[in-house]
């Protein structure tokens, strides 16, 4: 078989075996709950009928491995089950399917996510490589200061920082991000450009540092001191003998990226009020929702393994040594 | 213009195209600056080969890219003048400089393998610099290029360039770099010892393909090595340098006839050490029908039988890829053997590491190439040398103390290096004190792998000298692995040649180098540079008279 | 690259002598840049306030001593809380507080990161396999995302946020240690070590560990930001250190609804944990630059 094929399949096989060890991770936790646990949602007053209702609408007097392969499949169909809050103390309350609950909200943080990422990636990568050629110039010594500087700092500062300068003391920028489904995709974006400029600071940054790092990597190979003594003009030398072998490590550094806002959205989202999935999360676990915490688990998991499977596919179909086998 | 116009039987040598002047280079490091070259003359001209000779740190290579006008990242050129022809290219802008490089100057790097551009084809980066500098069209580059593979002696010119570095071997990618620096007709190529990293019969070839189309294109060119032997069959002239300075220089004949520096002489004198032969009597180590695989794929050793008499040397001599590096990991139980056995004193050890009992480890020590990796470099002479004193013969404390001062003197060194740090020693010095460590266990036996081919030859001298002494005092037997014939001549008492696996012949060391030789062992024995400056000519009119037959050389 | 050793004979005088560790520290000090000096005495001044803060403090850590946020005054140099409490002695507290899980967490993800990393950089197979694997795995889910679902579990308490922390972070630790292990596993002189009949003792705390040791230390650096502002992150979002422990993280988010009004106190603990991150930074980056030579100058 073509070894780059055989290496790709090897490798999403590899994908997909981790996809399912967190899932039963993700699922375990369920398990994990402490006995009383459905006292605890269910208020004190709850009566013996109440709470065995309750763990039979939760599935809890099945065996594990049927209630996974259940979960799984509805999980496959976009069912993730029912939130508990509908089954709280107050009873009565609407029973609200997790993925309801979700949808808009994952549609609201993949658009943060998104805008962050368009200005973010190109902008690094540039930053990156002139970093990396003016590398111990003032240039390259102050950028080193400065992202250095950012990624030291939490994200919250970082929100506060500027929600209190461009938003308070200059009201320039809306400084809350509460958009709703309704809400024009003009406003839209006018309202997320504070948490969008957060994470686009915290993410440059790091990106900027794995970027230059990887380019000087690079540029420090036998072959481009060969290139260069082949009197190569240096962008000549860039674009036909670094370029080429470079694809692998910025395919690395943007997946990496790309990943770690994942994370980041969850504070920003939090500091802005943004009604994201990350800010779900965070309810949920106070709320100890536990099908809303796997849910959102899960879907952090999935974009994060999918990104760095992205990354590798790139660097292995990009590899010459497997792209022409002896 | 052909090139057979431009080949000369006798070379005639042109104007001046070369000369530099009071040279100073600086290199950084912990942020001092210290020097490199200092003021080094040299003058190159049109159509000569000057061989630039010395050991590690002479800086020759940093020499040789100064040629080029470059200076690596981290060294500047701080005085001095480098004029290739008219033009100074110690002033000259980046882009002046630029123009040349590749063009009229080009660089043949010691590791081809990186520094071909894995990406691309062999020929897109052969043609490169012409087609970019608008020399020639890319067709007739192409055509050039082919015709160039072929005068280097490349298997299938016509097809060869369109394989990726990857997919060639090294001394086919070495040539293929000469017919890359060649491509634009240089008026000089930097050779920075372009053989090292090959093994001697694959080095005759590429050798001798330099050498001819230098001679063809009446090229200038620039050789640095170590090597003394390899220098006389390509330069026209040699100089030795020595801590960034010019020691001598003269051409090449006088310099190997009549080297008037004592440094010079020392050099010539390393290769001239020979021992006379004793034959041995009891048998102490016996490697009884071996074959042994790393994990279940290829067989690195294939039913070996090697015999070791005590007090003796046995050298065991062969190319990378022979299996004698195996044979040793096989000896010290890092490698069971998949079949056969090796028996020590009379009585079969155990195949495995962790199944011999101390005193059996103790008995057999060993000897690394490279002694900065063989010392933990955070450990201090008393330890690396007091450990086996410990661990074997339960010296403690004073006892100690007075073993390891005993065992320095042993090795000529005083008691000042006591609690020096491996960074702190000399290369000879380092490999002097892994021979104390091994000798703190009084071992009867010392595996020897390769223990003088990572230092200079002056120091290699000195190593084998202390090894021959210590071997009268003591006793011990050596199993000496090298590939390097001279070490051989200078130490073994019975030779063992391998290949692919295979014992090819074993005997006493006159048996083994006095002919006939199997064809195998005359390959290899004959591919072994000579001091002589004709060897190489000698060598190959030989070989077109009587071609070695039997031999699959996966390197052709 | 220090000169490489010419003849036997003629040996050249060492040009490097040992100096002593203190006097080489000295000297590395006063040749660190301006960044370094300022990342020194911030992480001294922290580590100070940390140990003394009872006797630095002006108030108990938790007792409410004015009304809720009141402004800057004589008597509360920095306001109070949304409980009254002193502004000034919480950030004092909450140095020790949150310094001191940070630190705990980064030694315990050390111990089970640096321990098993050896440990199977020298074994290999089988057991490299299966920690190798189980690492990928754990690192497959952003750590506080699964810190965050593991709290919806157990519960956020002290013990177990330097459990969960500690175990996540150690994942790094442990990729870290075995890829540096691994370079010197393959040394002669672990090889050597093996040959002469060491134990498994002796090669890992012996031979490797003195040979892994400066990666590791700036390596600690880094991670202790990580998890530093992990914690902070989560105490933020009200799933860390829970109250009434002063923590700056719970603190920025206590009073969070200062900064509509204008005031920057709650800006202040924020502040102090970014403070903190970049001296730590800085410090290692010099550190960095200083043990791996001209690693970043091609």
């Amino acid at each position: 078989m073509n070894p780059v094929l055989r290496t790709v399949l090897q490798r999403l096989g590899l994908g997909l075996v981790t996809l399912f060890v967190v899932s039963v991770i993700i699922f375990i936790g369920i398990e994990l709950l402490p006995g009383d646990f459905a006292k605890a949602i269910l208020g004190q007053a709850a009566t013996p009928d109440t709470v065995a209702a309750f763990q039979r609408t939760v599935g809890l007097d099945k065996p594990p491995v049927e209630r996974y392969v259940a979960w799984i499949l509805g999980v496959v169909q976009g069912d993730f089950g029912v939130s508990f809050s509908g089954l709280g103390a107050l009873g009565g309350g609407q029973e609200r399917s997790v993925a309801d609950l979700i949808a808009p909200r994952l549609y609201n943080t993949l658009f943060l996510a998104s805008f962050t990422a368009i200005i973010a990636v190109p902008l690094a990568l540039t930053l990156g490589i002139l970093a990396a050629f003016y590398r111990n110039s003032v240039f390259d010594r102050v950028v080193n200061s400065l992202t250095l500087t950012t990624i030291s700092f939490p994200e919250f500062f970082v929100a506060y920082i500027l929600m209190y300068f461009l938003a308070i003391k200059l009201p320039i920028f809306y400084s809350l991000a509460n958009v709703g489904a309704d809400t024009p995709l003009l406003e839209r974006f006018a309202r997320t450009t504070l948490p969008a400029m957060t994470l686009t600071l915290v993410i440059v940054a790091h990106m900027m540092r794995m970027t230059r790092a990887a380019i000087i990597n690079l540029l420090a190979s036998p072959y481009i001191e060969m290139a260069y003594l082949k009197g190569t003009p240096r962008m000549q030398v860039i674009l036909r003998h670094a370029l080429p072998n470079a694809w692998a490590p910025i395919a690395t550094v943007i997946a990496f990226n790309l990943a770690y806002l994942v994370v980041g959205v969850v504070v920003v989202e939090v500091v802005y009020v943004y009604p994201g999935i990350g800010q779900l999360m965070v309810d949920s676990v106070s709320a100890r929702d536990i099908p809303v915490v796997q849910a959102c688990a899960l879907i952090f998991a999935v974009t994060y393994i999918l990104l760095n499977l992205a990354a590798d596919i790139i660097s292995i179909v990009t590899n010459p040594r497997l792209l022409h086998p002896r | 213009m052909t090139a057979d116009q431009k080949a000369a039987p006798a070379r005639a040598k042109g104007d001046t195209l070369l000369e530099i002047r009071g040279l100073y280079i600086e290199g950084q490091s912990d942020d001092v600056w210290h020097p490199i070259v200092k003021g080094v003359d040299l003058t190159l001209h049109r159509g000569e080969v000057l061989g630039l000779i010395g050991e590690s740190g002479a800086g020759k290579s940093t020499l040789g890219l100064a040629a080029m006008g470059y200076a690596r990242p981290g060294c500047r050129i701080t005085a001095g003048s480098i004029v290739f022809d008219g033009i100074d290219l110690v002033k000259a802008e980046l882009e002046a400089k630029r123009k040349l490089w590749g063009s009229r100057i080009a660089y043949v790097a010691q590791s081809a393998a990186a520094a071909f551009n894995p990406a691309h084809p062999i020929l897109e980066q052969t043609i490169e610099t012409g087609v970019r500098e608008g020399t020639r069209s890319r067709a007739d580059a192409i055509a050039d290029a082919k015709e160039l593979y072929g005068r280097l002696r490349l298997p299938n010119p016509d097809k060869i360039g369109y394989r990726y570095p990857h997919q060639v071997s090294g001394g086919q990618l070495q040539r293929a770099m000469t017919a890359m620096a060649m491509a634009c007709r240089p008026d000089l190529i930097v050779f920075d010892e372009p053989t090292t990293a090959l093994d001697v019969t694959t080095q005759v070839e590429v050798l001798a393909a330099i050498r001819d189309i230098v001679e063809q294109f009446h090229t200038a060119a620039i050789y640095i090595t170590h090597d003394l032997a390899v220098v006389a069959q390509m330069a026209d002239r040699i100089k030795v340098l020595r801590y960034g300075k010019e020691v001598e220089q003269a051409p090449t004949r006088e310099m190997l006839t009549n080297p008037k520096e004592d440094y010079t002489k020392s050099l010539w004198a390393v290769r001239e050490l020979e021992t006379p032969e004793r034959p041995g009597q009891e048998i102490i180590l016996s490697i009884d029908h071996v074959t042994a695989s790393y994990g279940n794929s290829v067989t690195v050793l294939d039913d070996v039988t090697v015999k070791v008499p005590r007090g003796r040397t046995v050298a065991v001599v062969g190319e990378s890829g022979s299996g004698k590096s195996t044979l040793a990991r096989v000896i010290t139980g890092l490698l069971p053997p998949s079949k056969g056995q090796v028996i020590f004193e009379g009585k079969p050890l155990p195949p495995a590491l962790k199944q011999r009992t101390k005193d059996s480890l103790r008995r057999i020590q060993m000897i690394y190439q490279m002694a900065d990796t063989a010392m933990n470099p955070r450990h201090r002479v008393s330890d690396l040398i007091g450990r086996p004193a410990e661990l074997y013969l339960g010296l403690k404390g004073r006892a100690r103390e007075k073993r390891v001062i005993e065992l320095l003197e042993l090795i000529e060194l005083d008691e000042s290096f006591y609690d020096r740090l491996p960074g702190e020693l000399s290369g000879g010095q380092k490999q002097r004190i892994c021979i104390a460590r091994a000798l703190a266990a009084e071992p009867d036996l010392i595996i020897c792998d390769e223990v003088t081919s990572a230092l200079d030859q002056i120091v290699q001298e000195g190593i084998l000298k202390l090894l021959l002494r210590l071997q009268s005092e003591l006793n011990v037997s050596y199993l000496f692995i090298t590939h390097d014939i001279a070490t051989v001549r200078a130490i073994a008492d019975e030779i063992v040649v391998m290949y692919q696996g295979k014992v090819v012949q074993q005997g006493l060391k006159t048996e083994v180098l006095q002919p006939p030789h199997p064809a195998y062992t005359e390959l290899l024995l004959s591919s072994v540079p000579e001091m002589d400056p004709d060897w190489l000519n000698n060598l190959l009119a030989k070989r077109a008279a009587h071609p070695i037959s039997g031999i699959k050389r996966a390197d052709a | 690259m220090s000169a490489e050793t010419p003849g036997m004979a003629v040996e050249p005088p060492i040009v490097r002598r040992r100096r002593g560790f203190r006097s080489r520290a000295w000297r590395g000090l006063k040749k660190a840049p301006p960044t370094a000096w300022f990342g020194l005495i911030v992480v001294f001044l922290y580590v100070f306030v940390a140990l003394f803060a009872p006797w630095i403090a002006p108030f108990p850590e938790s007792e409410a001593t004015g009304a809720a946020f009141e402004p800057w005054s004589s008597e509360h140099l920095l306001g109070t809380d949304q409980l009254g409490r002193d502004m000034l002695t919480r950030m004092i507290y909450g140095a020790r507080n949150t310094i001191g899980i940070a630190f705990a967490t980064t030694i315990l993800a050390f111990l089970i990161g640096g321990i098993l990393g050896i440990l199977v950089s020298i074994m290999r197979g089988w057991a490299d396999q299966f920690v190798s694997r189980g690492v990928d795995v754990l690192m497959a889910i952003p750590a506080l995302i699964f810190a965050l679902m593991l709290l919806s579990i157990v519960g956020p308490s002290t013990t177990n946020i330097i459990l969960i922390i500690a175990i996540l972070d150690s994942t790094r630790v442990y990729r870290l240690t075995r890829s540096v292990a691994m370079n010197v596993v393959v040394m002669d002189y672990v090889e050597s070590a093996r040959l002469r009949g060491e134990g498994l003792g002796w090669i890992m705390g012996r031979e490797i560990l003195p040979n892994i040791l400066p990666p590791l230390v700036a390596e600690f650096g880094l991670r202790f930001c990580f998890v530093f502002l992990t914690i902070s992150a989560l105490s933020f979002l009200g799933l860390g250190i829970q109250p009434p422990t002063a923590d700056w993280g719970s603190m920025v988010r206590e009073n969070a609804t200062l900064i509509s009004y204008g005031d920057i106190t709650p800006l202040l603990p924020a502040g102090a944990i970014a403070l903190l991150t970049v001296a730590v930074n800085f410090v290692v980056d010099w550190f960095l630059h200083k043990t791996s030579g001209l690693r970043d100058d091609g």
